[in-house]
């Protein structure tokens, strides 16, 4: 076992009720590290903080805390401490008396605790502020306060729990800095929790993407961008042109109805799978020797720093690009990418797989809902059958109460011609939707599946 | 359209209530206090007060009477309102409810009931069933107010005491206690309040055999001396007055969610 690692979680999970909220969750922390937990809200990544601070106790597995499971231990006796999201200051203290408040537990001398209170008010830049009563202090000095009583504890991790949610966005760009250099003086590990990408890219040593409950990609801020291994990552971090592709053999992949060479290996001949390629690396070119796309330019926002435009490619594909330089709309434009911007990605899955139980010689029941489609002429009721239904096959409809089953739009990607879709269903089954409509996150649709879109396998 | 109809108007009903039956009592009771029976402006009500050792030594063991109640409500209610309001002991409303079920009850059918309970047991009426009766009848104004801070306050509080090292013991002495505060200050208010003004409860409970402070005002108002009587008033308006100011006044509860 690696001496270096503070944490190790091992395979921990918990569910509320019926909801599993963390599914065989394993990473291990190295020391000194500022780690973070990222992902968008409901993923799992605050029940797991908690779980480590200690309020809530896993339902299977372990935390080592230096080769000791803690999973028993009181959140009192941890020696870990946390800034919390909305602070939870102590309104009858003052500074002084809130960041003392762990050293008077333990009994520490009041003259080094003055010293110690001190030493953390100048770090966080917070000096002549001790009589003050909380409720006088701004946000960010609130936030100050509370991790000078953290980390004047000298925990053996610091765990922060969205602590610059709360903040406007400028203090918010001061806070980040400041943590950061917290942290490097202080040599103390961190542990991170935001749904805030940027933050989290600007921050950290190591990212944990997380969502629903499961490990998404652990790595460097670099590899999280550059690499992302499925179309959620890629999408959840910057921005991001996501596209359907098929893998022609090691190094050529084809995308957009144009072959492109890339890095990438060992996907095998003819392979469908999914393609990123960040906004920024799309790149335009004067040379027809170097295009390797024409698209027409159709939109062009200013940015700031850069411009973001929308092309439609001559294969009638839509794009994001952001460059320096703006393209009038309408402009017809020369592109190409380079192989090493390429990101291809497995597949996750290529249609719907489900189960159907025969219930006559043309009806399946599947999803909760019984649904016309062709059954085998050898099959009797009660047969068992996997159902694979195309992805384009699955309508929806604006009226929940006109499709056979009704859901929600659980997911949304953008994949330059069409959008995919991720339905969660009333029952809590999952479908997924290759559409042209525009849906919103969140919207309520009824779904219908046509007889030819559900063909049946023998198991 | 008819010209709008200026908001204060509604106000006015309220005005006049609490001109009528607030302002003009007080008012009265001052006068009434400093006036002989020719209506001359005289201190002499208040110098007879102090010259009756009877009337004296009723009013300091009604005070005393009022304090033993409130704190035995204090420390009967704290705990009972820390066990409600603590959602891993207590995991239904209803023994909320039933805390608070007597004050649907009026006070002297319950004080009635009290005496034939006291019957029934045989147990003698006097100053033991007094201060039953007090502390039966002023619980739920003791529990509530404590209970709506404990349960308003924000779980945070303790689970940021329990990081920074605090064990439960710790969490409640120096998290939950005095943050709870104004919740107590507001129970002793509703408490102290009635209890020192009280007679009806203390003469069914001793079968008049104790005199309260109440009754004493009561006993010189029925037999025609409206002067001493609205002076023994105010005297007893002076020592609420006093409470309210030391159990932190009224902004200060307000502030932090105690229940007046």
């Amino acid at each position: 076992m690696a001496k270096d690692y503070i944490i190790d979680i091992q395979h921990l999970s918990k569910s509320f009720g019926d909801k599993k909220v963390l599914d065989d969750i394993n990473f291990y922390i190295r020391r000194g590290e500022f780690i973070t937990l990222l992902g968008p809200s409901g993923c799992g990544k605050t029940t797991l903080l908690r779980q480590i601070a200690g309020f809530i106790a896993p339902d299977e597995g372990k935390i080592l805390l230096e080769g000791k499971d803690i999973s028993g231990i009181p959140p009192y006796e941890r020696p870990l401490n946390t800034v919390f999201q909305r602070y939870a200051l102590f309104p009858h203290l003052d500074v002084y008396d809130n960041i003392a408040f762990g050293l008077k537990l333990q009994k520490v001398p009041p003259k080094e605790i003055e010293v110690r209170v001190k030493k953390m008010l100048k770090m966080v830049s917070m000096t002549d502020y001790e009589d003050r009563s909380v409720d006088s202090l701004s946000g960010g000095q609130q936030q100050r306060v509370a991790i000078a009583r953290a980390l004047v504890n000298y925990p053996k991790v610091l765990l922060l729990d969205e602590p610059l949610a709360a903040l406007d966005l400028k203090m918010r760009k001061d806070m980040q800095l400041e943590l950061k250099e917290i942290h490097r003086k202080m040599g103390i590990t961190f542990i991170y929790v935001t749904h805030d990408q940027e933050e989290a890219l600007t921050l950290s040593d190591t990212i944990v993407v997380m969502n629903e409950g499961k490990i998404q990609q652990i790595g460097t801020p670099m590899d999280i961008y550059n690499e992302p291994v499925n179309c959620f990552v890629a999408d959840f971090i910057g921005e991001s042109n996501i596209l359907k592709g098929r893998m022609i053999r090691d190094r050529r992949v084809a995308f957009i109805k144009h072959e492109f060479d890339c890095v990438d290996e060992g996907f095998g001949e003819d392979v469908p799978v999914d393609v990123v390629v960040r906004p920024e690396d799309i790149y335009f070119t004067k040379d027809p020797a170097k295009c390797q796309f024409k698209a027409t330019v159709n939109s062009c926002i200013f940015k700031g720093v850069h411009y973001e435009m929308w092309v439609d490619t001559d294969t009638g594909y839509e794009l994001m690009i952001q460059d320096y330089d703006p393209y009038e709309v309408g402009t017809e434009v020369m592109l190409y990418i380079d192989p090493d911007d390429i990101q291809v990605m497995h597949k996750e899955r290529t249609r719907n797989v489900l189960e159907a139980t025969v219930v006559d010689s043309n009806h399946v029941s599947m999803l909760g809902a019984e649904w016309e489609c062709e059954v085998p002429e050898d099959a009797s009721a009660g047969d068992v059958f996997t159902a694979e239904i195309p992805f384009e096959k699955v309508d929806l409809l604006d009226h929940q109460e006109d499709g056979k089953l009704s859901g929600e739009v659980h997911f949304l990607l953008y994949k330059g011609d069409h959008y995919h879709l991720t339905i969660l269903t009333d029952e809590g089954d999952r479908l997924w939707v290759d559409t042209n409509d525009i849906w919103d996150k969140g919207d309520l649709v009824g779904i219908d599946i046509p007889p030819e879109g559900i063909k049946l396998i023998r198991k | 359209m008819a010209k709008t109809v200026n908001r204060s108007v509604w106000a006015a009903p309220y005005a006049i209530f609490l001109l009528l039956f607030v302002a003009l009592p007080l008012v009265m009771v001052l006068l009434y206090a400093f006036q002989d029976k020719s209506g001359s402006i005289t201190f002499a009500n208040f110098v007879k007060f102090f010259n009756t050792p009877e009337d004296v030594h009723t009013f300091l063991y009604s005070i005393e009477i009022a304090v033993i109640t409130t704190v035995l409500c204090l420390v009967l209610g704290y705990p009972a309102a820390w066990i409600m309001s603590n959602s891993s002991l207590n995991r239904s409303s209803i023994t909320v409810v039933l805390f608070i079920l007597p004050m649907w009850i009026n006070m002297l059918i319950r004080t009635l009931a009290t005496v034939a309970l006291f019957d029934f047991l045989r147990a003698p009426l006097g100053e033991g069933a007094l201060i039953f009766g007090m502390v039966y009848n002023f619980l739920p104004f003791m529990i509530y107010p404590i209970y709506n801070t404990l349960n308003k306050m924000d779980k945070s509080y303790t689970e940021a005491a329990q990081d920074l090292g605090a064990s439960p013991r710790h969490v409640f002495a120096k998290v939950v206690l005095p943050l709870s505060m104004p919740g107590v200050a507001s129970g002793i208010l509703m408490v102290f309040m009635p209890t020192i003004s009280t007679f009806a409860v203390a003469e069914l409970l001793t079968m008049n055999r104790i005199k309260l402070f109440g009754t004493t005002i009561q006993e010189n108002i029925n037999s025609g001396m409206w002067n001493y009587g609205a002076a023994l008033a105010l005297i007893m308006l002076l020592i609420i007055g006093i409470t309210t100011v030391f159990s932190g006044g009224d902004k200060d509860i307000e502030e932090n969610g105690g229940l007046i």
